[in-house]
């Protein structure tokens, strides 16, 4: 039998568990996912940085994880970005005997190559129920005979400085010059964009690029944490929104610019993550089926006059995409480049490319 | 604009068969409630007396009539509905639609066609019209040719090159399609698929690719969610309603999952799909190529399966959809704070497995392919696959214990796995057994790894129990892990204590009281579509080992009553019973109870998310129940309403303490031991016909000697073929014989005295305390020795004599007060000369109780709730005297879907479904009937044939003979009958045997489509005349010719369409009856 771990919740519950990936003790804030695929794309999603990551779906591992191949623009064909993001992994089942053409490795194996571990043998959704009741929460893993560590609020940290790039980097020789604010962008925005006519530069999530005229339109990526603490971004971004370049914001992007346009954001208490969130148009009948990943949302009641909301979700009413009046300033709080989760509105990077190409024009 | 639409007519189904059963009761009752809610006045057409959504309450007028576009018009003509729905009765509604469609029968009265426009659906149908349509929107399909020749298909197989799929057009479940290896394959089954089909498609095989499917819905917005995936576990090659199902996918990747999803629902975008839709897709093993293989553009066996996986009630949502709303103004029903348009999150998995009946029929091969055999299925919820697996196969009800613990003998496990029978899973337990690696497995079976290695999960535990010698070696963690991956105590005790000398059911006890005393036992879990993002209401429950919490707390306060239900539908226990448990549950929440249904078939209306007040979808076995009302602590539980499952469980359960409602458990235990039922016959002087239980050759000798010819020989264990049969000869009898496989102290056999030309009488009743309070007495058209559930049945009785009515009163009474009957009850009697012989005595409900309870306007189980519950009830009043009407309840046959299959009927059951029609008389009621069954009035430019057995039943043709003539049919008649009609002055063609060099030779003609109605009625078991009779009747089969082989349904199926059209019968609904 593999090592036992318990799993301790900053409320005093616990539950035992058994470890299939790498053993070392843990802190992180408790998420749940109710995405039913997707797990390789999910861990490598620097969205869940600092988190503990627990899908309700209870078989976990099946399709095993494929290798690291990178494609023509340097980018790994399968993951969302160069490692697994999240702090842990906690399942109900693991696979450990996984099937599929693409498959490389066991996701136990990859989880110790990474150092991450994972627990299995947990009532997932018990623990979603507990976080959906209480609301988010730390939580810590201790691997049987290890120390206890102390609980860990990683929204206390600055995240986003934790995954974002540390150098300008470009991708794609195209027509449009997109200038890509990564607060720890998935990769997928960058495949989405790049198969749209696009010169990417990507920066560093505190670059000054009020000064930098050198791009068409500027894009601001998801991330990790509260979107508050990333003072100098929404700072340059106030800048930006004076001026006429196109923008489109996705999650943490979203979040941002909703700051620098005046709103405010809050934590909401268990947040929205998996594929199945539906969105509506307000004022139509119009509604898509989203994937979402975020803990924080935008206050509706707080939105400048020259402002409307784009998308709202149809169960909760929260914020879900957010327009300028009359600038080509857009976001969404959900996640156009899916990966994971469904591709239903992949075509909102045509409007920030006809945005940008009007712009151009 | 949906206010416009206010009156709607609903098309059903008609009567169950294989490749379309209860799922669309359950779709259909669930849209008639939907549009009740919204205040529509609905009007509907169901024949299948036996199905929830002909009952009182539902639609707002019934039809019991055949669907057909004759008799849907006549009730367009009354009713004058705005609007019709064709997605919620399967293929036969599609199809009856779309004709009427085409004869502009529609137009004609101004009906709108709701939902999915016709256009759409026949752009669906149509392959090849389908496949361009496809092309147009980039989605790959299989490489297909259609044709309409035999000479056109093996063309088309040297363009795809063999092997390949033969599929026909407009047919359910895939009736005439199949695989073809070589060009003599592909002409026989061409030729025969070519009679139901006018286009059949040659396609490049994809055999052994993965096979997924996704439900789609959309509005009229355009607004579109796939509300589930699914994966067989069987590869493609094998039809999806013969695989085992899971959902959701499990071996899809993410970017695999959503390319299928977003395909689908471009299909459905560009098929302009309002409501809902199935696709089916095979995709690739080894890359990520696919095809789209199947398009159903109305609720389907899938849809109703991917409502019970999920939760989403796609018939309500698709019928509101239908009437215009948009996803988003529609609330989740389940959870009930969120809305209709999202997709749901599972978090468990559930399995759905087939249920076949194949050892029922001879000639008919175990063989599963791409055609459709099975007639149920169960689905099995777990938070595993191991468990949900083990679940399922224990539910299937054919003697498994799941995976693992069954003893079956499968002498060639290579040829098992390579050619799946539905054996294949316990074939490859025994090849693990036999140290296969998965490598080998899936190269046999092409089943994907990662279910193999979820099997071979299971075996490795079975391992690790098989070495304890007793429940002291069993550790904690090992039951902990049995119980997580599905092993039932039941089978935890067989590999522990083999050699404890205790019973099966004391093991299990052993296992329970341990497992209890270390507090491993089950949690409930809800199902929410939302995973438990959000709060729910939910009463959607199942039973797991795989979570250490509740979901849900019991109230234990008495007020809850358990009802179990009927499990998977199989030949003999169908929907009928799904009636009597919606009846049962209606009754005791009228009567201010908790109704809670254990049941755990996904075709059936008891359970519906809103049926009764808690669902436990899961195992009706002892240790579940048991689990159950550890729980709940009802006030009772129900076992007479479900059939003959929960019959059986009703004297285990009485033992370990649990409070039957009813009929005491002894008094069933005494109905059902032969033994012990005969004493109290003996006691009561009540006949029965003689029998013996007899474990030797010789005593079964001498008991045909001392009773004589012929015998109803009943053998407990067969290799093959009909278990249950009738010899009239030493002969019959040897060969009987042999075909048990063994007769024994452990295998007897049951010899019976077998009554020939006995009329069969039923009487339906129910009792309070040993006294009858209602009853209704039927009779049978054909004479006994036709097993009572292929028999016609009418009712009330018309034909038998007042002294054998009082007599089967009587006996009734005596035995209901012997028995201290407290509920529902059922006894056959054979009838002769006023002599009166008990055949069977059933304490529970019967088939007939939906069919009485109708006829009558008086719902028999809805009086045998209440008494179950303890209230005094009044008798009811009406006699037979004050019915106006006659009711004819019809068997409906599949014989067509059972390749080889001999159609001709015994004393075991056939059937798969039924229909009843109501009549001002007799023969207004059969005609109605026999057209609803699938009969159809012989075409006069073709001919019938007739071959008619023996003597008496000869004679017994000789008036329909002379009536046919009479009415201007041509006739057509083997040796025996020319001569016999001859020698009567009726003119006759004669036809040669099939198996004769003379011609015209019978086989020519009914290939030739010269004979449009068969009678063929079976005379001995000589080899000559069993191979003749049964060539003659395959081939009526195969070549969709309608074939009777009962005389006496014959004669009078003959009058009444020699006497009656369709101006004659009365369009009436059943309200207007009572």
């Amino acid at each position: 039998m593999e090592r036992k771990a318990i799993l301790q919740l900053a409320d005093g519950s616990e539950y035992q568990g058994y470890s299939f990936g790498y053993e070392q003790s843990v802190s992180g804030e408790m998420v749940f996912t109710t995405a039913m695929t997707g797990y390789p794309e999910s861990l490598t999603d620097p969205s869940y940085r600092g988190q503990l990551l627990v899908p309700t779906y209870p078989m976990i591992g099946n399709y095993g994880v494929p290798d690291d191949e990178r494609d023509a623009y340097g980018l790994p064909e399968h993951f969302e970005s160069d490692r697994i993001q999240c702090t842990a992994l906690i399942i109900g089942d693991y696979s450990a005997d996984y099937s599929h053409w693409d498959s490389h490795r066991s996701l136990g194996n990859w989880l110790v190559e990474q150092h991450i571990p994972g627990i299995y043998g947990i009532d997932t959704r018990s623990l979603a129920k507990r976080l959906r009741t209480y609301g988010a929460m730390s939580g810590r893993i201790i691997f049987d005979g290890d120390d206890v560590i102390p609980f860990r609020d990683p929204n206390a940290e600055n995240l986003v400085a934790q995954v974002s790039t540390d150098r300008i980097q470009s991708y794609g020789n195209g027509r449009y010059r997109v200038l890509m604010i990564d607060c720890g962008i998935k990769n997928n925005i960058l495949r989405c964009l790049l198969r749209r006519d696009v010169t990417i530069r990507r920066v560093p999530w505190d670059y000054d690029f009020t000064a930098d005229s050198d791009y068409d339109g500027i894009f601001i990526s998801n991330g990790p944490g509260d979107p508050s603490r990333l003072v100098p971004t929404i700072s340059h971004l106030r800048t930006a929104l004076a001026g006429d370049r196109p923008i489109m914001g996705i999650c943490l992007g979203h979040q941002l610019l909703a700051l620098a346009a005046g709103a405010r954001t809050y934590k909401m208490k268990y947040g929205h993550r998996g594929h199945n969130q539906t969105v509506r148009i307000p004022g139509t009948h119009r509604c898509f089926v989203t994937s979402q990943n975020h803990g924080f949302a935008v206050d509706g009641n707080t939105l400048p006059d020259n402002w409307e909301c784009l998308f709202e979700n149809l169960n909760d009413g929260t914020v879900e995409g957010l327009r300028h009046k009359t600038k080509p300033f857009f976001s969404t709080q959900f996640h156009p480049e899916a990966s994971s989760g469904p591709v239903d509105t992949d075509s909102l990077f045509d409007l920030f490319i006809s945005n940008i190409r009007n712009y151009v024009r | 604009m949906s206010d416009s639409i206010q009156r709607i007519l609903l098309l059903g189904s008609g009567a169950l068969k294989i490749g379309q059963s209860g799922e669309f009761d359950y779709s259909g009752t669930q849209a008639l409630k939907a549009l009740r809610d919204e205040h529509r006045y609905t009007i509907l057409i169901n024949p299948n007396v036996a199905t929830v959504q002909t009952s009182e309450g539902i639609a707002d007028a019934v039809y019991s009539l055949p669907i057909t576009p004759e008799y849907v018009e006549k009730v367009i003509q009354k009713e004058r509905p705005d609007g019709i729905m064709l997605a919620f009765g399967g293929q036969t509604a599609l199809n009856c639609g779309t004709e009427l469609y085409r004869r502009g029968i529609l137009d004609k009265y101004g009906v709108k066609v709701l939902g999915t426009p016709v256009e759409a659906i026949m752009e669906t149908e149509d392959r090849q019209l389908f496949a361009d349509l496809m092309h147009e929107i980039d989605v790959k399909t299989p490489k297909s040719i259609a044709v309409g020749s035999v000479e056109e298909a093996l063309q088309a197989a040297r363009v795809t090159g063999y092997p390949v799929i033969v599929r026909a057009a407009y047919t359910l479940g895939g009736l005439g399609s199949g695989f073809c290896a070589n060009d003599d394959e592909l002409t026989r089954l061409a030729s025969s698929a070519l009679a139901y089909s006018p286009q059949l498609l040659v396609e490049e095989s994809l055999k052994g690719w993965k096979e997924i499917e996704y439900e789609v819905v959309r509005d009229r917005y355009d607004n579109c969610i796939t509300v589930c995936n699914m994966e067989n576990l069987d590869p493609l090659g094998i039809h999806t309603g013969e695989s085992v199902v899971v959902a959701p996918s499990q071996t899809l990747s993410d970017h695999e999952y959503h390319r299928l999803r977003e395909t689908a629902i471009r299909i459905v975008r560009r098929v302009g799909i309002i409501g809902e839709c199935n696709v089916q897709y095979a995709l690739s093993p080894t890359s990520d190529d696919y095809r789209v293989i199947e398009v159903n553009a109305r609720l389907s066996r899938s849809s109703a399966l991917a409502s019970k996986a999920t939760g989403y009630p796609l018939a309500a949502v698709a019928a509101r959809l239908a009437l215009g709303y948009g996803l988003d103004e529609l609330t989740n029903a389940v959870t009930r704070v969120t809305t209709a348009c999202f997709e749901p999150a599972l978090d468990y998995v559930v399995c759905k497995l087939p249920r076949w009946d194949l050892s029922k029929f001879s000639h008919v091969s175990r063989r599963i392919g791409s055609s459709m055999k099975s007639v149920g299925e169960v689905m099995a919820i777990g938070r595993t696959f191991e468990e949900a697996i083990q679940k399922g196969l224990r539910m299937v009800g054919q003697g498994l214990h799941g995976f693992v613990g069954n003893e079956l003998h499968i002498p060639d496990v290579d040829t098992e796995l390579q050619n799946p029978t539905d054996r294949r899973l316990p074939a490859i337990e025994l090849a693990f057994d036999r140290g296969y690696t998965i490598d080998r497995l899936h190269e046999l079976t092409k089943i994907d790894k990662w279910f193999l290695c979820r099997l071979e999960n299971i075996h490795r535990t079975k391992v690790r129990l098989a070495v304890c010698s007793s429940l002291a070696d069993v550790s904690d963690a090992l039951l902990r892990e049995a119980k997580s991956r599905g092993f039932s105590d039941y089978q935890i005790g067989k590999l522990v204590l083999a050699g404890s000398g205790l019973s099966p059911h004391g093991k299990a006890d052993a296992v329970r009281a341990l497992r209890k005393q270390l507090g491993i036992v089950p949690v409930i879990k809800q199902i929410d579509t939302l995973a438990g993002e959000y709060p729910a209401q939910t009463n959607y429950l199942y039973i797991t080992y795989g979570g250490d919490e509740n979901d849900l707390v019991p109230e234990r306060d008495g007020r809850s009553v358990v009802v179990l239900g009927s499990g998977a539908y199989r030949i003999g226990s169908s929907v009928e019973f799904d009636w009597c448990c919606v009846a049962a549950i209606r009754k005791v929440q009228e009567m201010g109870y908790r109704a809670l249904m254990i049941n755990f078939n996904p075709e059936t209306v008891s359970t519906d998310y809103d049926a009764c007040d808690r669902l436990y979808f899961d195992e009706l076995t002892l240790e579940r129940v048991l689990d159950i009302c550890d729980a709940e602590a009802p006030r009772g539980i129900i076992v007479s309403v479900g059939g003959q499952t929960p019959n059986n469980l009703a004297m285990l359960l009485a033992e370990r303490g649990v409070t039957l409602l009813g009929t005491p458990a002894t008094s069933i235990d005494c109905a059902e031991d032969r033994q012990k039922f005969s004493a109290l016959c003996d006691k009561l002087d009540i006949d029965q016909p003689r029998w013996a239980e007899l474990t030797n050759i010789q005593d079964i000798v001498s008991f045909a000697e001392k009773v004589g010819y012929p015998l109803l020989i009943r053998p407990s264990y067969v290799l093959s073929g009909a278990a249950m049969r009738v010899v009239t000869g030493n002969d019959e009898l040897d060969d009987a014989l042999s075909a048990a496989a063994a007769v024994s102290h452990e295998h007897p056999v049951v010899v019976t005295e077998f009554v020939e030309r006995a009329k069969e009488v039923e009487i339906d009743a129910v009792a309070q305390e040993g006294v009858i309070k209602c009853y209704a007495i039927s009779e049978h058209v054909e004479f006994a020795g036709v097993h009572s559930g292929d028999a016609t049945v009418v009712f009330p009785a018309q034909k038998l004599y007042y002294e054998t009515i009082r007599r089967v009163r009587r006996t009734a009474a005596k035995l209901a007060e012997a028995l201290h009957i407290s509920g529902p009850f059922n006894i056959q009697f054979l009838a002769k000369d006023n002599r009166l012989k008990v055949i069977e005595c059933n304490l529970r409900a019967s088939r007939s109780f939906p069919f009485v309870s109708k006829v009558t306007g008086f719902n028999f189980i809805g009086m045998a709730t209440e008494i179950m519950l303890g209230h005094e009830v009044e008798p009811y009043g009406k006699t037979f005297a004050d019915i106006d009407c006659v009711g004819v309840k019809a068997a409906q046959f599949s014989f067509a879907r059972l390749t080889g299959a001999d159609p001709v009927l015994g004393v075991d059951m056939a059937s798969t479904g039924e229909v009843a029609c109501l009549g001002a008389d007799y023969y207004e009621a059969l005609l109605k009937s026999m057209l609803a069954a699938g009969y159809r009035v012989p075409d006069k430019g073709k001919g019938i044939l007739m071959s008619s057995g023996t003597a008496p039943s000869k004679v017994e043709l000789l008036e329909a003979a002379r009536t046919l003539v009479r009415s201007g049919y041509r006739l057509y008649a083997t040796g025996g009958t020319a001569d016999f009609l001859a020698t009567n002055g009726i003119e006759a063609e004669r036809v040669h045997w099939p198996d004769s060099v003379q011609k015209p030779s019978v086989i020519d003609y009914l290939r030739e489509g010269r004979i449009d109605l068969v009678i063929n009625i079976p005379k001995n078991h000589t080899p000559r005349e069993l191979q003749n009779g049964y060539l003659i009747r395959r081939t009526a089969i195969d070549f969709n010719i309608p074939l009777i082989t009962n005389a006496r349904l014959a004669a009078a199926f003959i009058h009444a369409f020699c006497h009656l059209t369709i101006e004659d019968v009365g369009i009436k609904c059943w309200k207007e009856y009572h």
